[in-house]
């Protein structure tokens, strides 16, 4: 079974997990023209590595950030989401 | 005998015709370069040949022929889809498949079943009708059918789902719903292709592409560097690998999806049964195996690893349907790469990039469009324009905002 460590509640079964897709800063439409607001909406990195991803603990309903391989399937360190943590 | 077997293997006088030549060395320079020997990528090679008199091609693939979703797919062949140009486009693929054994001179095991959609709520019998009424339009064989039909139909169904599930209110059914043996399918475009003058590599990894001046000019491999001005990109999940290297961005995001099979059985159904709410569709082989797959896996992953939590649910699912089921053994299952796009139809085509083309987002529906995305990518490599059937496919509509949301008609629930 696989275990995802939650920050609040330590290590769960994955199944206790909701994936939130990956971490993407708000973007700014002023900032952008049509195209590229066009491509930053629906272009993702899905190429191999280590992603920042949302993921969610269903049981206690807390929303995290879990650093994660896609390749290998191995999770690096989860975290709460903080401003300064999440935007760098 | 063993003696003869082993002399025979060393041998390079095999009795027995090649499917396709074995090339041992790249050539310095090709007129087209496709990555990935899968279905499409060798029907791209093959309608090269015989469509556009493009010969000078080679197939590489980095590993065996067909080893990608082309041989874990479960071989399903429709074209019951929800918008028009999805429907249109996939209904050239079926006209091409019903004739493809004839063709290609090869038994593709090509076997038109039925196949039913089921619809477990209201609400899923309305986007049922939907795509009735999209693909009557079109003239595509689908109607909405009743309970009693679908009974009718497959007497071991048991529409109740065991009390576990919402029972089954009616189903899209779509006669001409077919299923092929998938392996062959690239297997007799490979020799096709072969016959043609393409070259298939085996055991070849790009390993970079070369981009000059926002064109492509040649493809590093771990076998030595290609010259060559057009590159198609048909590697399905490995797609964002490839995308990488000449850094294009895509939505595509890589999710394994996974199947399995049961041991043989007596042929009792004839149908290719799916259903959407349980996650679900089901048809039986020629060999009489059922194979069996689900839904994707619940987060991203670059990987073709398979899941006990998976057969768990597969099998309970299964049993919900037929309940007649629960001696028959699991055989083995596995996985397949999908790259899935936000709307849920392929991405396909010209890219910014000058030479090179695109061939994927085939998520969980791309062997069936095998035959035609040979012929249309072909088109568009000999052409260096997007063929009519594709045009709505290109990697630009998700800047344009013109998606086409294909979700209603994926055969399960993502």
């Amino acid at each position: 079974m696989k275990i995802l460590t939650c920050p609040l509640n330590g290590p769960r079964p994955i199944q206790e997990f909701h994936y939130g897709g990956e971490f993407r800063p708000p973007l700014d439409p002023a900032q952008l023209n049509d195209a590229d607001w066009g491509q930053e909406v629906h272009h993702r990195h899905g190429e191999p590595g280590v992603k920042r991803e949302w993921w969610y603990h269903t049981a206690s309903g807390t929303w995290f950030i879990a650093e994660r391989d896609n390749l290998q399937d191995r999770v690096i360190q989860t975290y709460l989401y903080t401003p300064e943590r999440g935007n760098d | 005998m063993p003696h003869r077997l082993l002399k025979y293997g060393f041998s390079d006088h095999h009795p027995e015709p090649r499917m396709f030549r074995d090339v041992k060395h790249l050539k310095p320079e090709y007129d087209a370069v496709i990555i990935g020997g899968g279905g499409h990528g060798l029907a791209a090679a093959y309608y090269l040949g015989k469509d556009h008199g493009v010969s000078n091609v080679a197939v590489l693939e980095q590993g065996y022929l067909g080893g990608g979703g082309t041989g874990r797919n479960t071989a399903i062949v429709r074209s019951n889809y929800l918008t028009p140009e999805g429907a249109r486009f996939y209904q050239a693929s079926v006209e091409l498949f019903q004739d493809l054994s004839r063709e290609l001179d090869y038994n593709l095991f090509y076997s038109e079943r039925g196949h039913f959609t089921l619809a477990h709520s209201p609400a899923s019998l309305r986007t049922q009708r939907w795509r009735a009424e999209v693909n009557q339009h079109l003239g595509i064989d689908s109607q909405v059918v009743d309970p009693k039909f679908i009974q009718s139909q497959i007497p071991q169904i048991d529409l109740t789902c065991g009390g576990h599930q919402p029972p089954i209110h009616g189903a899209l059914f779509h006669p001409p719903g077919a299923i092929a043996r998938h392996d062959a399918v690239a297997w007799a475009y490979a020799r096709g292709a072969d016959r043609y003058g393409a070259e298939i590599h085996q055991q070849t990894a790009v390993t970079d592409i070369e981009v000059r001046d926002g064109a492509v000019i040649g493809v590093h491999t771990d076998r030595g560097y290609i010259k060559t001005r057009k590159v198609l990109s048909a590697v399905a999940g490995w797609t964002t690998h490839i995308t990488k290297m000449v850094g294009l961005r895509t939505p595509l995001v890589i999710y394994p999806l996974q199947a399995m099979v049961t041991e043989p059985l007596k042929p009792w159904l004839n149908h290719i049964v799916v259903s959407a709410s349980l996650h679900v569709y089901v048809s039986q082989s020629s060999r009489g195996e059922l194979v069996a797959g689900a839904s994707l896996d619940p987060y991203e992953l670059i990987s073709s690893r398979s899941t006990l939590d998976f057969a768990e649910s597969m099998s309970g699912h299964l049993l919900d349907l037929f309940p007649c089921l629960p001696q028959v053994n699991v055989l083995r299952q596995w996985a397949g790469m999908c790259d899935m796009t936000p709307d849920f139809s392929p991405i396909m085509g010209l890219t910014p990039i000058e030479g090179f083309y695109l061939d994927s987002g085939w998520g969980t529906w791309g062997f069936k469009a095998t035959p035609i995305s040979g012929k249309t990518m072909a088109f568009t490599l000999a052409n260096n324009r997007d063929h009519d059937l594709i045009e709505a496919f290109n990697l630009s509509r998700f800047e344009r905002c013109q998606l086409v949301g294909e979700k209603g008609a994926a055969s399960v629930g993502h």
